[in-house]
């Protein structure tokens, strides 16, 4: 094994070079979404949001708001061409078995969560298309609505939506005999967990324009993670596919929550109707009322274990909350249920995940994807656990971590390298000396949470990605590839990983990425599969163009094709320093012998189908990464502020391909997860948001984090280029937990519902006295 | 609404147009004056995004008017350093891989310049109480905060002004 930063094999992978974007960020010359010139005669779009959660649209009147001076479009439901369809993510294989349902672009009928579009306005300014919304006239007929998912359940609930249940979907997970287990257990804890519902809060909103261009084709630049959404616009718009262009420039982040369409359709449907561009960006409330939330969920937890501590069984019941749509609650509820176990081995596994509609917001992608979820549940039973045990909270996890050969719940055996116990052992050691209080009123405590998050999509989804890598006559070179840059130095790893392979500096590589009609689409910016994806498209293009110019330079030089390398733009030829030659030399012999000086590859993950079965069984993701956080905090028991005094982020990247990048997802990660598991909380009434702004729903600032320190661990045994395993969502994954088994260790109580705010740490306080007295 | 004739000067050159007197420093600077390296987060002064310098004193351009920076001088990010020229906190924004989705770094960048005029030499503690109004989602700030340290101290000899 290798630390990290000792990669002497490589000239460039695995180093801490800047990123090619991070220049033209600092010096401001980046665009995104909302920078670009528009056009004379650019409209600005509004959106008409339902101000209920639950209600029946009785009747709409858009006269009014059409004659307003400025207005040049009011749209409804009946204006648009395929106002329902089945709700996609850039999948080009369908995976069935209820994996897609209903999208409705604006709603009809019924309206299902507040801040659901009812209508749609564009005018010449963006007061008047502000005041012409507030001009449609809609009469509802209130309706009472259900918010909680448990209640959804229950036979008699009010129906969210136009079907019979509220069920969105349900799986189950079985291994070997979870009764049997349990009876061979000499210790066994219970628990319910319930997390809330969380805002991606990345800094840029949802933004984008749309346009008609001079070719007729409806084109659209949006800041989003899927550019391939351009299909469900054409189906929205019964257009064919190949008349409908998605552009993504730099994202000022995505998380997840730029994963399901966001401002594309709308503005496609104003430009078609005006042909006229026409922009929309949501404001900060209406990003927090109207977009994708991650998904609450409530967890009954029961695990067992032998008292030499080796786990038993494992019995979960998970109950998540849908929102207003399904969007991607079903797969969110299948990672869950698959992770549910995290990155233990556990002999007896029963594990029931059902997802319910309800009047709340609706819920979708966020990073981690149902992972963080159950991790909190089984991360906080571990503790308690190691407790009943008298073992410490790292030996006892020690005792049960997955290895190489072991088998999920599902039945599928770990084919890479797992190193979650070198990371725990390292992250735990890198805590240090103990802190001391500040004060009588502190305590200080210590946690550790392991996480198992995939990367790359379902198998079941059959998924691919394409690159583009060629040589220019002056031996620059180029890399098309339909990547969204959501800021994780997405274009600079592929030019990194195409910078190794043909001996050229990264200075010398242009990436274009993200638009549909100019780059070969590389599917999705998400489920940490980008690099995994991509980066093995690349490689693959750049190693195809490397044997054509290694081809080539062996018959110029007349050696061995096995003797050249690429080095510094120069072809060498080992063990013979005299003999070299320019690359651009071999590439313009090339350009004249008509020899290809570029290649388009496809990379294919591992796929399967969705088989006919109750249980989900066998292989469901490509891979997984395991690491480590641990925490130290302060707890004042006067308050119950916490201060987070330490963090420590420790994982098994397979292979960084760029340290500062994958440093930053480790830092950045921790930082999300911690928020998660103290600030972050979107508080619902009765499907209403409460923290609509970011005075409200807090963040993590920097004066609320101590400096995260990554351990990177390199086993060069993940299915990513290079060795290389995803680490985008993983990074956040074990955050929360391992904050909230310190905050447990330090104030001797725990709390089974995140964020454990001081208010929520008080009251456990007090409670616990009371008990005593 | 009322509308005035205004005179910015906008990382040294001297902008003007006419605004409505309700109208927001980060709306003019970006839909009239086309600096659209000045972004707009929440338009609630909470996410520091927007954060400039007016007359050399960091600002969230989302909660000023633009009428209040008539006869005044806005820096941005560009205004303080250009690739040929840089400024020290944004060679070390660079190295230290202190940008990410890059959507805060303008304003983070601004915030640091104005913590450094106020503070030379700030520990990692003053550092991040100095930029705890500007959010960053993306990198957990660790390598922000080393970025300005490392800027502070290739400041110290000599003092430059923003």
């Amino acid at each position: 094994m290798m630390g990290a930063g000792e990669t002497p094999e490589y000239k460039v992978i695995g180093r801490g070079v800047p990123r090619h974007d991070a220049r033209d960020k600092v010096f401001g010359q980046t665009k995104y979404a909302d920078d670009f010139v528009a056009p004379p005669g650019t409209l600005c779009a509004k959106v008409l949001r339902s101000k209920y959660a639950a209600a029946l649209i009785v009747s709409i009147d858009t006269s009014r708001a059409e004659a307003m001076p400025g207005v040049h479009a009011v749209l409804t439901a009946k204006d648009v061409p395929h106002n329902e369809t089945t709700s996609k993510f850039g999948q080009t294989h369908s995976a069935g078995g209820g994996f897609e349902g209903l999208y409705r672009v604006v709603a009809d009928g019924k309206v299902r969560y507040m801040g659901e579009a009812v209508a749609l306005v564009a005018a010449e300014t963006l007061a008047q298309a502000e005041e012409a919304a507030r001009a449609v006239e809609v009469v509802y007929d209130p309706q009472p609505g259900v918010f909680d998912p448990v209640e959804a359940l229950k036979p008699d609930a009010y129906r969210v939506g136009e079907e019979d249940s509220n069920v969105v979907c349900a799986y189950k997970v079985r291994k070997g005999d979870v009764e049997a287990g349990f009876a061979q257990a000499d210790v066994i804890v219970e628990g319910e967990y319930r997390v809330p519902f969380g805002d991606h809060t990345y800094l840029e909103p949802e933004s984008g324009m749309a346009w008609i261009d001079e070719d007729g084709v409806l084109t659209i630049r949006a800041s989003t993670q899927v550019i391939e959404h351009f299909r469900d616009v054409a189906d929205i718009m019964g257009l064919p596919h190949n008349r409908v262009r998605v552009i993504a420039p730099m994202l000022g982040g995505g998380f997840g929550g730029k994963e399901d369409i966001t401002v594309e359709a709308y503005l496609a449907l104003l430009a078609y109707k005006t042909k006229r561009p026409v922009r929309l960006t949501y404001t900060r409330e209406e990003s927090i009322l109207a977009h994708s939330k991650r998904h609450p969920y409530v967890m009954r937890y029961k695990t067992g274990a032998t008292k030499d501590g080796k786990l038993v069984a494992l019995d979960v019941d998970l109950v998540s909350d849908a929102g207003g749509y399904p969007f991607l609650s079903p797969w969110v509820l299948l990672y869950s249920v698959v992770m549910a176990t995290g990155p233990y081995n556990v002999p007896n596994v029963r594990v029931d995940g059902i997802s319910a509609l309800t009047n709340n917001t609706f819920t979708s992608a966020y990073r981690g994807f149902g992972a963080p979820q159950v991790c909190f549940a089984y991360e906080s039973q571990m503790d308690e656990l190691a407790k009943k045990l008298g073992l410490s909270p790292l030996e006892l996890r020690m005792r049960n971590y997955l290895h190489t050969g072991d088998e999920l719940g599902t039945g599928y055996a770990l084919e890479s390298a797992v190193l979650t116990d070198e990371t725990a052992q390292r992250a735990w050691d890198a805590l240090g000396e103990p802190t001391k209080p500040r004060s009588p009123d502190e305590v200080v405590g210590r946690g550790i949470a392991s996480g198992m998050q995939s990367y790359g999509r379902l198998v079941y989804l059959h998924d691919s990605s394409r690159a583009y890598v060629g040589f220019e006559l002056d031996g620059s070179v180029v890399v098309r590839s339909g990547v969204q840059d959501i800021g994780g130095g997405q274009t600079s790893s592929i030019a990194q990983i195409t910078a190794e392979i043909l001996g050229v500096p990264m200075d010398d590589i242009t990436v274009y990425f993200g638009d549909t009609a100019l780059t070969p689409l590389a599917g999705t910016t998400t489920a940490t599969r980008m690099l995994y994806m991509s980066g093995n498209a690349t490689l693959k293009a750049a190693r195809a163009v490397r044997e054509a110019i290694v081809a080539q330079a062996s018959e110029m030089l007349e050696v061995d094709a096995e003797r050249i390398d690429l080095v510094d733009r120069m072809v060498c030829v080992a063990g013979d320093e005299q003999k070299s030659l320019p690359i651009v030399d071999v590439v313009q012999a090339c350009a004249s012998l008509g020899v290809s000086i570029s290649n388009l590859a496809q990379f294919n993950a591992p796929s399967r189908d969705l088989e006919e079965s109750d249980y989900v069984i066998g292989q469901i993701h490509p891979d997984y990464t395991f690491g480590t956080h641990a925490a130290e905090v302060a707890v004042d028991t006067k308050t119950g502020k916490v201060t987070v005094l330490k963090l420590v982020a420790a994982f098994d990247v397979g292979q960084s391909i760029n340290k500062l990048s994958a440093e930053g997802q480790l830092e950045g990660g921790t930082v999300f997860g911690v928020g998660y598991g103290l600030l972050e909380d979107v508080k619902m009434d009765h499907g209403r948001t409460v923290t609509s702004a970011l005075d409200t729903y807090l963040v993590p600032t920097a004066a609320d984090m101590p400096d995260v320190l990554p351990i990177m661990l390199e086993s060069r045994g993940g299915k990513g280029p290079f060795g290389a395993k995803g680490i985008g969502e993983p990074a956040s994954t074990s955050g929360a937990p391992a904050v909230t088994n310190a905050v447990a260790d330090a104030i001797g109580v725990r709390l089974k519902e995140l964020p454990v705010t001081p208010e929520r740490i008080l009251t456990a306080l007090r409670e616990r006295e009371e008990a005593i007295r | 609404m009322d509308m005035q004739e205004i005179e910015i000067q906008v990382n040294g050159r001297p902008m003007s147009t006419t605004v409505a007197v309700d109208e927001t420093l980060v709306d003019v600077l970006r839909y009239k004056l086309g600096i659209i390296e000045v972004k707009n987060g929440c338009g609630q002064g909470d996410c520091g995004a927007c954060t400039v310098l007016l007359d050399g004193e960091a600002v969230n351009s989302c909660l000023t008017l633009a009428v209040q920076a008539d006869g005044h001088r806005v820096t941005t990010t560009k205004g303080l350093g250009t690739a040929e020229d840089p400024h020290p906190l944004q060679t070390a924004f660079i190295e230290h891989g202190a940008v990410q989705c890059g959507f805060c770094s303008s304003g983070m960048i601004l915030a640091a310049a104005s913590l450094l005029q106020q503070n030379a030499a700030p520990t990692r503690e003053e550092i991040r109480e100095g930029i705890s109004g500007n959010l960053c989602r993306c990198t957990g700030y660790t390598k922000i905060v080393d970025a300005i340290e490392e800027a502070a101290q290739a400041r110290l000899p000599e003092e430059r002004s923003a």
